[in-house]
């Protein structure tokens, strides 16, 4: 089990309106990644890609060792994939899917089916039908974790659900990580749960990874500051400072990679240092990044 | 044992911090006694549901400031010698008191003005569980 659970380098595809540019990613077993973006990044054209749901026109893409979308049929044996486009049968029972899924995948695991059926509160008499737009999810996500498959690839798990609903959910991935060679890949845009969950934070904007680190460093390496300069502020020319904000004397400025050695060059007193949350880390991110691009030539 | 610890979201330190803090507090206190087994990183993280990254952050922190000690393939347990980490924890209070002094004294503030200041904020300061 040397091999990741995934590997992405140097992906490209190209649609009319849109092209997903140079995108390398790669997930050590046993860890949970975030994947977070706008609507319309790329997010899930990256989750397709790796699903072999899509060709790339260019670079290499390896899902649990295996070569997409060449051998997608041994990669997919191992791997959960749930997106918020998947269907189930509306006339048919639960009980029906999760026959279906058990007579393909030989991992299934009927008592951990049970287990999750009883605490996502769903029957196995329902029609999918029945179901409300948050027990549908649950039900996809029963189908998948039942499985017990190496790698859970999961494309928005948790929109459209209610705060109890991800609540039991983000319980059930964390259960998944008690066994140290399981992987989640998830999509979201809600930053809170991917600021809790995940050990490696993905940022995708306009086609483009912006950034991929572990989330501890992401954290660590970000503040806002405040100050106060009666003589206005200097023309600092520092790379770590991100965004300035000058109101007069007031000044605020966006760190990306604070230290002790940034603070002595800043050579300014200092009111307030904060740390920013991954929401805020991540605007900030994706505004610099199209700052950057527009200024190109 | 474990799970009396919490993370709560609504608080602005990091959440690695919060786990190294209320590990520290339960050793201090010695509701966790010297040579008690931790939880794995994995089944802390699990039931915290936080990322395991964070409870190996905490872990490291814990370990540096010889609160616990990791033995490779056998766990994490609470230290021998806590007197290690009280002179630390000695340290750093004497580091952020000196610090205080210093700006007190670029402000021009009397000594007894200081010390009332601090008596302030012990008696403003909400109790930490």
């Amino acid at each position: 089990m040397s091999a990741k659970a995934i590997e992405m380098n140097g992906v490209r595809k190209a649609f009319r309106f849109f092209t997903l540019e140079d995108v390398s990613l790669d997930l050590e077993h046993g860890q949970i990644m975030g994947l977070v973006g706008p609507n319309g990044a790329g997010k899930s054209t990256t989750i397709r890609l790796l699903m072999g749901l899509l060709t790339a026109d260019a670079g290499s893409i390896r899902l649990l060792g295996h070569d997409m979308p060449h051998s997608q049929a041994a990669a997919k044996a191992d791997v959960g994939f749930v997106s918020d486009d998947m269907k189930l049968l509306p006339q048919a029972t639960l009980a029906w899917h999760m026959d279906f899924v058990a007579s393909i995948y030989p991992g299934w695991d009927a008592a951990y089916a049970a287990k999750l059926l009883k605490r996502f509160g769903l029957h196995a008499g329902q029609t999918a039908k029945s179901l409300s737009t948050g027990e549908q999810v649950k039900a996809l996500l029963l189908l998948a974790l039942a499985r017990r498959p190496r790698l859970l690839v999961l494309d928005e798990p948790t929109s459209g659900l209610d705060p109890v609903a991800r609540h039991e959910l983000l319980t059930e991935f964390m259960d998944v990580l008690r066994d140290d060679s399981r992987s989640i890949l998830f999509s979201s845009h809600n930053t809170l749960d991917v600021e809790r969950i995940s050990d490696r934070i993905t940022f995708i904007d306009r086609g483009r990874v912006v950034a991929s680190d572990n989330k501890e460093d992401f954290l660590e390496r970000w503040r806002t500051l405040r100050l106060r300069l009666p003589d206005g502020a200097p023309d600092w020319q520092l790379p770590e400072i991100v965004h300035r904000d000058i109101e007069g004397p007031n000044v605020t400025l966006t760190i990306d990679g604070f230290s002790d050695d940034f603070l002595a060059r800043l050579g300014a007193p200092i009111q307030e240092v904060h740390r920013m949350s991954l929401e805020e880390v991540f605007v900030a991110t994706v505004m610099h990044s199209r700052q950057m691009q527009e200024a190109r030539p | 044992m474990h799970s009396s610890l919490f993370i709560s979201q609504t608080d602005a330190r990091p959440m690695y911090l919060q786990i190294v803090e209320q590990i520290r507090q339960r050793v201090a206190a010695g509701d966790w006694p010297a040579g008690l087994e931790l939880p794995s990183i994995r089944t802390l993280a699990a039931d915290l549901r936080v990322s395991v990254i964070t409870v190996k952050r905490a872990y490291l922190d814990l370990e540096s400031e010889g609160v616990i000690v990791t033995r490779h393939g056998k766990g994490s347990f609470v230290a021998d010698a806590q007197g290690l980490a009280m002179d630390m924890r000695l340290a750093q209070l004497d580091a952020h008191l000196t610090a205080a002094g210093e700006i007190a004294r670029s402000l021009a503030m009397p000594e007894p003005e200081l010390i009332a200041r601090l008596r302030n904020a012990l008696n403003t300061e909400e109790p930490s569980e």
